[in-house]
């Protein structure tokens, strides 16, 4: 099942379950992860999901990179009882195209759609959280019906506004603080993603499960007053 | 009566100086990253001089240093970089415990050797934690005072010392074990996850030639320029967790070393990882210096972080906080 283990450094260790995005070995990324949470690991410090690998960081004064590697190997993964099958589904209100999506006539057009149809589209699916990474609280969902798929923008912007709707390849995911981006930006949502003065700061886990709802620019304003 | 907790006030903030502790952990799967002081090891030593726990935060100072009044008297001690600091004008020994007496004002002059000093002061900087540390995080707005660079009149408070603090003024760190920044270092690499991405040429280059650290250089990584170091098929991989040290090459075939406060996951192929033991040098380095990259084993790369680490705890051992 673990396909290589190996060492990013002298306290990190990267245990690959495959190569590509794919559900099957996000299942079992999540699966490893939420053993290796509970296996109590001599010197762990975390423990890191993506797509395809897991990373075990642990104190390198009290524990090496073999004994950690026979630690990992010992332990036995269960896809059944994971968190790979979520029991959260998230409902994300996204206003698409307009001013919140300045990419969505560009992606529609490459899609042979109409933008109505191309946010119809995006919306039409549930989405798996396979990892968080870039910035806080920044998810990394799949997959993207193969029509919606584009490569990121040749130029980043300098700035994408917070709550943006993106869309890179095969993966779409919500910028959760204003920042530089290059991914198509095709609508935006008035949920906040990250916020340290909540008690749970993030809104999404790896595992979880996303539906995104068209809503229109007076439902976003207003949604977004409610929340200020 | 309760006491006041002392302050320090900020007169001038220098180029860019920020609170930092030795990061923050266990949150990266949400996207955060780890941050902390580049040179931990520098920011290890000014704690444990002064009897603080290796964790307690500190001001990493970058280049060009503050200007910094103490309202009441503090123990200090100044690691790192050396930026020739100074109280009231008199020159402050670097790597050694030092009292402070109230109404004391620290300024930073030339640049002597290094890039990054570190002000510990016994009891550290306090303040309040976000997820769990004080590292500040600029890029992502998280820890420090407000997820910012401190700036004019700031005020920084500093937590209750240990009872042990006063017996360790002059204490100091023995000559023969302060680190000599250079700018040109030479440092060691373990083969990264990528590896076999990069052609037999890449490798002979990447270890025979030098590398300059650009002006696109900062706490997240520093882009370095030198001999192009061609992959075999791709520049991308499926984005995977990235370490401090990873050091990441781009289709442009230039190299990125990732520094402290970089995402916990990328799309680049990792050629190589920064050992730990030669981190401090890296973090040491300005735009402008150069680097030069000697690959060795992960086992070798493990045996100096366990042989470093007991160096250092036999000449100056831990603190229980």
């Amino acid at each position: 099942m673990i396909a290589r283990m190996i060492q990013l450094s002298e306290s990190a260790i990267t245990v690959e379950f495959g190569d590509t995005i794919a559900l099957s070995t996000n299942d079992l990324v999540l699966a490893f992860t939420a053993a290796v949470d509970q296996a109590g690991i001599r010197g762990f410090i975390e423990v890191v999901p993506t797509y395809r690998s897991a990373t075990l960081y642990f104190d390198a004064r009290l524990t090496d990179a073999g004994t950690v590697m026979k630690n990992m190997r010992a332990l036995t993964v269960d896809t059944a009882v994971s968190p790979s099958r979520p029991s959260t589904t998230h409902t994300i209100p996204v206003w698409y195209g307009g001013a919140a999506g300045p990419d969505l006539p560009d992606v529609a057009r490459q899609a042979g759609l109409t933008a109505e149809e191309a946010g119809e589209l995006h919306a039409s699916i549930t989405y798996r959280v396979f990892m968080l990474g870039f910035s806080p609280g920044f998810p990394y969902l799949g997959i993207v019906p193969a029509p919606l798929a584009t490569p990121r923008l040749p130029t980043p912007r300098k700035q994408v506004a917070a709550g943006s709707v993106g869309i890179a390849g095969t993966q779409t995911g919500v910028y959760p603080q204003a920042s530089p981006g290059g991914w198509r930006i095709i609508g935006r949502t008035p949920v906040v993603l990250f916020d340290l003065h909540r008690p749970k700061p993030f809104l999404l886990a790896p595992g979880d499960q996303v539906r995104f709802v068209a809503i229109e620019e007076e439902e976003f304003e207003q949604l977004a007053g409610d929340q200020a | 009566m309760p006491t006041k907790q002392p302050l320090i006030h900020v007169l001038h903030p220098g180029l860019f100086t920020t609170v930092q502790d030795l990061g923050r952990s266990g949150y990266q799967r949400f996207g955060v990253s780890v941050s902390g002081a580049m040179d931990s090891w520098a920011l290890m030593i000014g704690n444990r001089l002064l009897g603080n726990p290796d964790g307690a935060a500190g001001l990493e100072i970058t280049i060009q240093g503050p200007e910094l009044l103490f309202e009441q008297a503090l123990t200090i001690a100044i690691t790192g970089a050396d930026l020739s600091p100074t109280d009231n004008g008199l020159a402050i020994p670097m790597w050694t415990v030092v009292a402070m007496q109230a109404g004391s004002r620290i300024q930073f002059g030339m640049r002597r050797h290094g890039a990054r000093a570190y002000l510990t002061v016994a009891g550290g900087i306090s303040g309040p934690m976000t997820l769990g540390s004080l590292a500040t995080h600029v890029r992502s707005g998280v820890g420090g005072l407000a997820g910012r660079a401190v700036k004019k009149w700031d005020q920084l408070s500093v937590g209750p010392a240990a009872p042990m603090a006063a017996q360790s003024i002059g204490r100091s760190l023995p000559e023969q074990f302060r680190p000599r920044y250079v700018a040109s270092p030479t440092v060691r690499v373990m083969p990264g996850p990528q590896f076999d991405y990069f052609t037999d040429d890449a490798i002979r280059l990447f270890t025979s030639s030098p590398y300059r650290v650009t002006t696109e250089s900062d706490r997240m990584g520093y882009r370095l320029e030198g001999a192009e170091l061609p992959h075999r098929t791709s520049a991308e991989i499926v984005s995977e967790a990235v370490c401090v040290g990873s050091l990441q090459v781009p289709s442009n075939r230039q190299p990125i070393l990732l520094m402290a406060d970089c995402q916990p996951t990328g799309g680049y192929a990792k050629l190589a990882t920064m050992i730990g033991a030669d981190r401090s040098r890296a973090a040491q380095l300005a735009p402008g210096d150069s680097l030069s990259f000697r690959i060795i084993s992960a086992q070798k790369a493990s045996e100096l972080f366990r042989s470093n680490h007991a160096e250092l705890d036999r000449i100056l051992p831990p603190c229980r906080s």
